[in-house]
């Protein structure tokens, strides 16, 4: 099971070299006075998988919101790959068509699963591929069908989203994501709104996808997740990169007190209630 | 009861009145909820393209016809609006003839709340479907089209469905500027047999049999709609 994947050069292969597919610099959003994302600088490498942790409210889903355009950044840059993005003039941004297709080449999975209410699991997979990628039904259904069965669901494909449990929706979200063969996937908090015993299943599909190569930025409070699985984390504070390593530095060995304050806040709630935060 | 019910005195003679007024009042009713339909499709999109110029000019439109009766409607389509039209165009003798005042007001009225239920059935789509399409990367028209419209007509249904059936009622005001609908027919006969007690009343029970399984039909689809 590899991430098919025509415009990524071999996920894989790509891993080892350091030319970051995704890099973002000075990134700023701000809604009226309030500054949700203050000057966010980090790449991303093919096959990386990049993990930001932070307080509620720090900025860290506004900025993974922001790198496949949901919101308009109102400064900085984004490079995709080829593709280059200055937000300070909006004259290079792209519009319209070009826009939705240049979000296409991520794929995101949201925190409230938002499949498509009024169709059926497999639909949800192939709605994306037959509207947006022109690719022959048949040919979709069959993609959808496999998918759907890598992510865990085999024989769900009729289901409506009403008729899964929480987890397995998430399972269809992201096996949606998936059938636009996506260069970076973003998770934005994806296991907030589930019961904690379905944490896991939603769980085991990401680190399925990350052992195969797959780019990722997974915005997440699950630090058993960050810790395991991540290539880097960076923590985040008031809309700032406060912090950025490997697991073990951010997470084992801050050197930011706002770092320390954070995850020290998190172990003493972990402690309490052994339910959060386990996977 | 010493009055002496006499149906068929009405209807002798009169049948091919009774078929027209009913005719015209179908009429009237499927071309104006249909026309009304249009309007709200076009109005309800302008709304929500966000855009002040557009929305602007469609708030005023609404709440206009809203916050008046259609009565007044009708009737300063038909005596105030042709005076303006001459006051405007050089040369004037315009005439608005009757059935199209008429039709125009009961249009324009039909459109704004259709106006309404079309926007409102779409901003009821949550936002969660809008971003999910979105991140898939379809086209504001993708969406529409493959997302929210489809969800979205679901619930206007019933409360079009509603305001269709106060629209086929409605119509009976077309009497006021004596297009012979159903009710401006039984004015006729009445003033031919001198029943309006029988006349009135058969006005009467024609519009709920033709409204009551219409309301029926409605309640069927809402119940259809909340599962």
């Amino acid at each position: 099971m590899t991430v098919d994947n025509p415009r990524t050069p071999g996920a894989g292969a790509a891993a080892g070299t350091d030319h970051p597919m995704l890099a973002v610099r000075d990134l700023c959003k701000s809604y009226g006075d309030v500054e949700a994302v203050r000057g966010v600088s980090f790449d991303v490498r093919a096959g990386e998988v990049v993990v930001i942790i932070g307080p509620s409210g720090c900025g860290k889903s506004t900025t993974l919101r922001c790198l496949n355009l949901l919101e308009e950044p109102n400064r900085g840059t984004l490079r995709l790959d080829d593709r280059e993005l200055d937000f300070s003039n909006r004259r290079t941004l792209p519009a319209g068509r070009d826009l939705a297709r240049f979000r296409a080449r991520f794929g995101m999975v949201f925190q409230q699963f938002d499949l498509f209410a009024h169709k059926t699991a497999i639909e949800n997979v192939m709605i994306g591929q037959v509207v947006v990628k022109k690719i022959r039904p048949e040919r979709a259904q069959a993609a959808a069908r496999d998918l759907l069965r890598r992510v865990g669901l085999e024989g769900m494909d009729d289901r409506r989203p009403r008729e899964l449990s929480g987890g397995q929706q998430q399972r269809v979200a992201i096996a949606r994501a998936l059938a636009m063969s996506p260069e970076v996937l973003l998770f934005d908090e994806v296991t907030s709104a589930l019961d904690p015993e379905l944490v896991g299943e939603v769980l085991e599909v990401m680190q399925d996808l990350a052992r195969e190569g797959a780019t990722m930025v997974v915005v997440t409070h699950e630090m058993s997740f960050a810790r395991d699985v991540a290539d880097r984390v960076l923590f985040m504070d008031q809309g700032q990169l406060v912090e950025e390593g490997t697991a073990a530095e951010v997470m084992v060995n801050p050197r930011n007190p706002r770092t320390r304050t954070f995850l020290a806040r998190y172990h003493r709630g972990a402690q309490e209630d052994p339910g959060q935060g386990g996977a | 009861m010493g009055y002496k019910w006499d149906f068929y005195m009405i209807f002798a003679g009169y049948e091919w009145w009774w078929l027209k007024g009913l005719g015209i009042t179908v009429a009237y009713a499927s071309a104006t909820v249909g026309g009304g339909l249009l309007i709200g499709v076009v109005c309800g999109m302008g709304l929500l393209a966000n855009r002040w110029w557009l929305s602007g000019p469609i708030h005023v439109y609404v709440e206009t016809f809203r916050c008046t009766p259609v009565l007044v409607q009708i009737v300063w389509f038909y005596f105030a609006l042709p005076i303006l039209l001459n006051a405007v165009v050089p040369g004037g003798g315009l005439e608005l003839p009757a059935w199209l005042a008429a039709g125009i007001g009961l249009t324009l009225y039909m459109g704004c709340f259709a106006t309404e239920i079309f926007r409102g059935g779409i901003i009821s789509i949550d936002k969660g479907q809008w971003q999910a399409a979105r991140a898939i990367g379809m086209t504001y028209a993708e969406m529409m089209w493959h997302i929210v419209l489809p969800q979205a007509v679901r619930r206007m249904v019933p409360p079009f469905v509603n305001q269709s059936v106060i629209q086929f009622k409605n119509t009976a005001l077309l009497y006021v500027v004596a297009v012979p609908d159903l009710m401006y027919t039984g004015y006729l006969v009445v003033a031919d047999t001198y029943r309006p007690l029988e006349v009135y009343s058969a006005v009467a029970i024609a519009y709920f049999v033709i409204l009551y399984p219409l309301t029926q039909w409605g309640k069927r689809l809402e119940a259809r709609s909340d599962r």
